[in-house]
This record gives structure tokens, C-alpha cells and sequence, in this order.
């Protein structure tokens, strides 16, 4: 049995507190005039340029703002949309944040649904470590529901369709009206949530029953419900990279955006899966995991790394050979307002784990993944910074202390539910029929 | 020059690895095993030295990715420029996610042609070469261990037994 320690215990309380206190400070410091957002603007506008350029490219609540296209009513409008990003930012600071995390939590769940439904020999020595990372999905989600009621509430400006005004001057989305509607919205996050936490809580159940029981019959349902979930999550991930992220720019669309956040997904969950294994052997525990499992484990973030960045350019290189104006706008706002995180991440994401992991020695030394995945888990954080940012708060972002802050408090949630819920079992399964090809996995 | 050697059969690749490892513990040299198809972890058992394809293949990666930027700048940059898109065809860089699907695809055409043409130089294999193993039967369900004899035949031969061999001859071979 695993027992958490309690430093590392204290350090999540301390970063759940570091990080609400800034998320405080940034909600606290949002502007709530227009007055007070355009002295904002002023003290620092030689750092962002003249704001008008931006206004051109990130125009989504733009260009069908209330009275975006009257010459005399366009600077009050802009001045309107500036304070409205501005109070954008922290509340998007702790959707980033919060779907980050989450997303870990689901990516891990996925590949551990992959897992049981293959019957691989070589990671029941892991399912533990999933496990515990799976259970961060039920606070997790519940946040990011939260979030997307608040949303829907109108305590927040991220998601410009559940603007009635908005939507009455746009027939573009009056079209989406159908799909982007408040109630249904929720209705469909409440049912992906569901699913997931369903599949999560009746899998993890079935696997600790396996442990006391004489017979393989909850290793088989656990694969029964396993294939199940993944045709689930096949359609529902996608949905919900439609609703929760691509949405925040309503008028632009992307058929394979649901594979693209997938991508992320799955190889956050992989790093830092390797990361809490590696973490756990370190401090004595899992004694039969070895290199070899390590080295799997770091052979697929490797491969994902490099699949992110072929559905990352493949999503890139059609809309720019196509350049048709709604689509490329996506694009352009990024390059322009957030060049240096767009292109950084591709860095982190593709670069870095290519050159770092290759080598097949390097996949085996402990430290040198847990650094690798240091920079695949801050690069694909600035990759769902990039879906949400430039649609909700423009060129008006930056990583400041409302940004930092999301991303300690949830680093601490998560850090502490999934080691509290380590502790709740034995680390290593007794009875799954393949724990012994899983003991004696090498390469 | 010609050498004695020993050979001793095997019909299962489990019994042999045992073999391997029994045979290399005695401070045996193995001079070669035949297989017919790649067992699992033979290679380290029989001591040999790691590989080295992985690294050519890094360098026929960069070399085919070179071949790709430079030739892309021949034909559509500097030689004949076109207008694809309206997409400006000035400089490479302006153009170059264009050509990103090139460079991808002759980095990984380089890698796996070259890889196995090396390969198949280094293992000294051509067309309408001679095979060299012993026993036709290696080709089909029997695993080949040989050993050279250095006036200990007799003691290897026990040791062999030992080991699981199902067949174990003496033969005469000419060094390639």
C-alpha cells in the first residue's frame, strides 16, 4: 500500500493556495468599466501596439458585436469588447487551467480503456497508477461543468454564442443555433461527463473485484465495458472538443479538431503517467516495474508527440494553402497576437521530444523523460492556451499571475486527488491474468 | 584455410536460448546461429555488439530531408516559379509549408531504402548469392548453434547434449 508523504501532501495544499490566491488576485484586478479597462490598456500599450490591428484580427465578437459596422458606434464597441476581454482573461486563466487537467485525467482514461480492451500483456503493472490518475476526472469534470454553467449563466464572456444580442445580429450563427443552444449545450457536457465518470468508477470497481476473486469474470466484463467506453469516448471526445473549445470561436470549424485536441490528450496522459510512475519507483514502490516499462511508456510519447504535430500541420497547411477568409483568420490571429507561444509550443511538442527521446538508451533514463515531459506537459498547456486565448481575450493575453495561478491550484488538486486516491489500493494488481507477462516485460 | 566446427540442432527457440546462455557461461565461443525466423533476444545473449543501423539511418534521414529542401528550391523557387494559390513563391521560407509533405516523405524514403541497402551490404548479401547456411532445415523448423572445435570435441559434444540438441555433427568448413 502506498501512503502519501507528506510533503508532498503540503506541497499541493501550499500550490491549491498560491494558485487561488493569484486566480483571486486576477479576478479581483479585472477591470470592471471601460474606464478602468482602457487605463489598463494605456499604462502598458507600447508593449501590445496600437490596439486597432488587433481589432482587426481577433475580431470573432467583433465582427458581429452589436453595432460593430456603424462608423460612429465602433469605438464605443471597441472600447466595450477591450473591457470585455479584459474580464475574460482570468475567468479563461482557470478554464485553461481547469481543462488541462482534466484532459490528463481523460487522455489517461482512454489509454487505459485501450489497455484492457487490447488485453495487453505489458501494463497491468501500471493500471494502479491509471487508476489514480483517472479518479482526478470526477473533480476535475465536475469544475469544468461548473465553469461552462457559469458560462452559460452569463458570468463570463468565453463562449460569444450564448450572447442572445450576439447571435441576433449574426446569421452565421443563427444557422449553428441548433447545436450552439445554452440548455442543450449543458445537457450534452452533463452526458459526456456521465459516460466517462460511469465507465471510470464501474472499471476501477471491476479491477479491484478481480484482485479477491477466484475466477477471470471481472477481467472480462472490465473488457467488455472497456471495448464499450471506446466507441463511447470516440464520439463524445469529439463532441466535446466541438462544444468546449472550438466553439469559443463559433464561426470557424475544423473537421479533424477532435483528433488534433485527442493528440494533446493522450500524450499529456502518457507523460504524465510515465512522470507518476517514475515518481512512485523513486520512492520504492512499483519494484517490478522496470526500464523496459519506462521505455514503452516514453516510445509512445515520442510517437504521439509526433502525431500531434502531424494533425497540428495537417490542420495548419489546408487552411493556409486554401486561404479562404473565414477559415485563415484562425491562423492569423494566431501568428499575429501570439506568435511566440504558437510557434514555441511547436517547439516543445515536436521538437524537443523528438531530438530528446530518439535515441532508444535515452527512452530508459528516468530523469531524462521526466524532463522531456516537463516540456510536453508546459507545451501542450500553451497548446489549449492557443485554442482559447485569442478568441476570448484577444491580444489582450499574457502569462501573468491569473495564468500561473490557474495552473497551480489545479497542478495542486490534481497532484493530491490522484495520490490520495494511490493510496486506497494495493499498487500492484494480485490476480489480472497477465500480470506475470506484465512482471517479466522486457524489450 | 579450413576449420572444424560443430553443429548441433535445435527445434525450439526457447531450448536454444537456454543453449546459448548454458554454451556462452561455459566460455564457449559461438561462432554463428542459424534461425529461421529472429528470436527474441538471441543477439544479447550471444554477446554481439549492438547495432549500429539506427545511427546511418538518422544520417540518410537528414541526408533525404537536404535532398528534399534543395531540390524544391531548384525546381520551384529558383528554376520555374509558379504560382500555385496566389501563394508566394519569392524565397523557400514563404513557400515552405508547401513543401513540408516533401520533405517528410524523402526523409523517410532516404531512411528506409539506404537503411536496407546497408543492411544488406553489411550482412554481404546480393542477388543470386550463395546462401551460406549449413542446413537447408534452418529454413524451415530447425535452429543451427556452431561452434568451432579447438581439440575439444568431445567435451563439447557433452555439453551440447546437455543442452537439448536433437542432432549434433562435425564438419569441415572452409572460412568465407
Amino acid at each position: 500500500m502506498y501512503t502519501f508523504s507528506n510533503r508532498l501532501k503540503i506541497g499541493s495544499f501550499i500550490l491549491m493556495a498560491v494558485g487561488l490566491l493569484c486566480l483571486g488576485v486576477g479576478f479581483v484586478s479585472a477591470p470592471s468599466t471601460v474606464e478602468e479597462a482602457k487605463a489598463i490598456v494605456a499604462s502598458h500599450d507600447d508593449g501590445h501596439g496600437d490596439p486597432h490591428a488587433a481589432d482587426q484580427t481577433h475580431g470573432v465578437a467583433d465582427d458581429h458585436g452589436a453595432a460593430a459596422t456603424h462608423d460612429e458606434g465602433h469605438d464605443a464597441s471597441h472600447d466595450e469588447h477591450l473591457l470585455h476581454q479584459l474580464q475574460n482573461r482570468p475567468w479563461s486563466a482557470l478554464y485553461v487551467a481547469a481543462f488541462f487537467f482534466m484532459m490528463i485525467a481523460l487522455g489517461a482514461l482512454a489509454f487505459y480503456a485501450i489497455q484492457r480492451a487490447a488485453q495487453a500483456g505489458w501494463s497491468p503493472l501500471l493500471f494502479r497508477v491509471m487508476e489514480g490518475i483517472t479518479a482526478y476526472l470526477v473533480p476535475g469534470g465536475i469544475i469544468v461543468f461548473v465553469i461552462l454553467v457559469l458560462s452559460v449563466l452569463h458570468m463570463n464572456h468565453l463562449f460569444v454564442w450564448m450572447d442572445s444580442d450576439v447571435v441576433a445580429h449574426d446569421k452565421l450563427l443563427q444557422g449553428k443555433a441548433g447545436f450552439l443552444d445554452p440548455t442543450f449545450f449543458l445537457v450534452r457536457a452533463a452526458i459526456f461527463l456521465g459516460g466517462w465518470i460511469l465507465y471510470r468508477e464501474y472499471s476501477r470497481k471491476f479491477s479491484l473485484a478481480q484482485d479477491e476473486a477466484s475466477d477471470n469474470s471481472n477481467f472480462v466484463k472490465n473488457f467488455r465495458i472497456s471495448a464499450a467506453f471506446l466507441v463511447f469516448y470516440l464520439i463524445t471526445e469529439s463532441m466535446m472538443s466541438w462544444d468546449w473549445i472550438m466553439s469559443v470561436d463559433p464561426h470557424w470549424f475544423s473537421t479533424l479538431f477532435g483528433w488534433y485536441l485527442f493528440a494533446s490528450m493522450i500524450v499529456s496522459a502518457i507523460t504524465v503517467i510515465a512522470m507518476v510512475t517514475i515518481y512512485l519507483k523513486s520512492k520504492g514502490y512499483l519494484e517490478d516495474v522496470n526500464d523496459s516499462h519506462i521505455h514503452d511508456l516514453a516510445k509512445y510519447m515520442f510517437g504521439f508527440s509526433i502525431f500531434w504535430t502531424y494533425l497540428w500541420f495537417s490542420q495548419f497547411m489546408l487552411i493556409w494553402y486554401a486561404n479562404i477568409p473565414e477559415e485563415v483568420t484562425y491562423f492569423v490571429t494566431r501568428i499575429e497576437d501570439y506568435n511566440l507561444p504558437f510557434f514555441g509550443m511547436v517547439a516543445m511538442n515536436f521538437v524537443f521530444p523528438v531530438l530528446l527521446l530518439m535515441n532508444s538508451d535515452y527512452k530508459r533514463i528516468n530523469w531524462f523523460v521526466i524532463m522531456t515531459g516537463i516540456v510536453i506537459l508546459a507545451g501542450h498547456y500553451m497548446d489549449i492556451f492557443n485554442m482559447i486565448m485569442p478568441a476570448t481575450v484577444g491580444d489582450q493575453w499574457y502569462i501573468g499571475i491569473p495564468e500561473i495561478g490557474g495552473i497551480l491550484f489545479f497542478a495542486g488538486l490534481f497532484i493530491f486527488w490522484v495520490f490520495r486516491a494511490l493510496t486506497t489500493a494495493p499498487l500492484q494488481p494480485k490476480r489480472n491474468p497477465f500480470i506475470e507477462e506484465s512482471r517479466h516485460f522486457h524489450y | 584455410m579450413a576449420s572444424k566446427v560443430i553443429q548441433a540442432f535445435y527445434n525450439d527457440d526457447d531450448v536454444l536460448m537456454h543453449a546459448v546462455k548454458k554454451v556462452k557461461a561455459a566460455k564457449h565461443h559461438i561462432e554463428e546461429v542459424y534461425c529461421p525466423f529472429p528470436v527474441h533476444g538471441l543477439d544479447k545473449a550471444m554477446g554481439l555488439a549492438p547495432t549500429r543501423i539506427a545511427i546511418t539511418s538518422f544520417m540518410y534521414g537528414c541526408l533525404g530531408l537536404i535532398v528534399a529542401i534543395v531540390m524544391m528550391n531548384y525546381i520551384m523557387i529558383s528554376d520555374w516559379p509558379q504560382d500555385i494559390g496566389g501563394k508566394p513563391s519569392f524565397t523557400y521560407l514563404q513557400n515552405m509549408p508547401a513543401f513540408v509533405p516533401i520533405m517528410f516523405e524523402l526523409t523517410v524514403f532516404f531512411a528506409a531504402h539506404l537503411m536496407v541497402i546497408t543492411f544488406y551490404l553489411r550482412s554481404k548479401l546480393w542477388p543470386f548469392k550463395k546462401a551460406e547456411n549449413p542446413d537447408v532445415r534452418t529454413t524451415d523448423d530447425h535452429f543451427i548453434m556452431e561452434i568451432e572445435v579447438h581439440g575439444n570435441e568431445a567435451a563439447l559434444k557433452e555439453l551440447l547434449q546437455d543442452t537439448g540438441a536433437v542432432e549434433i555433427n562435425i564438419s569441415e568448413k572452409s572460412s568465407h
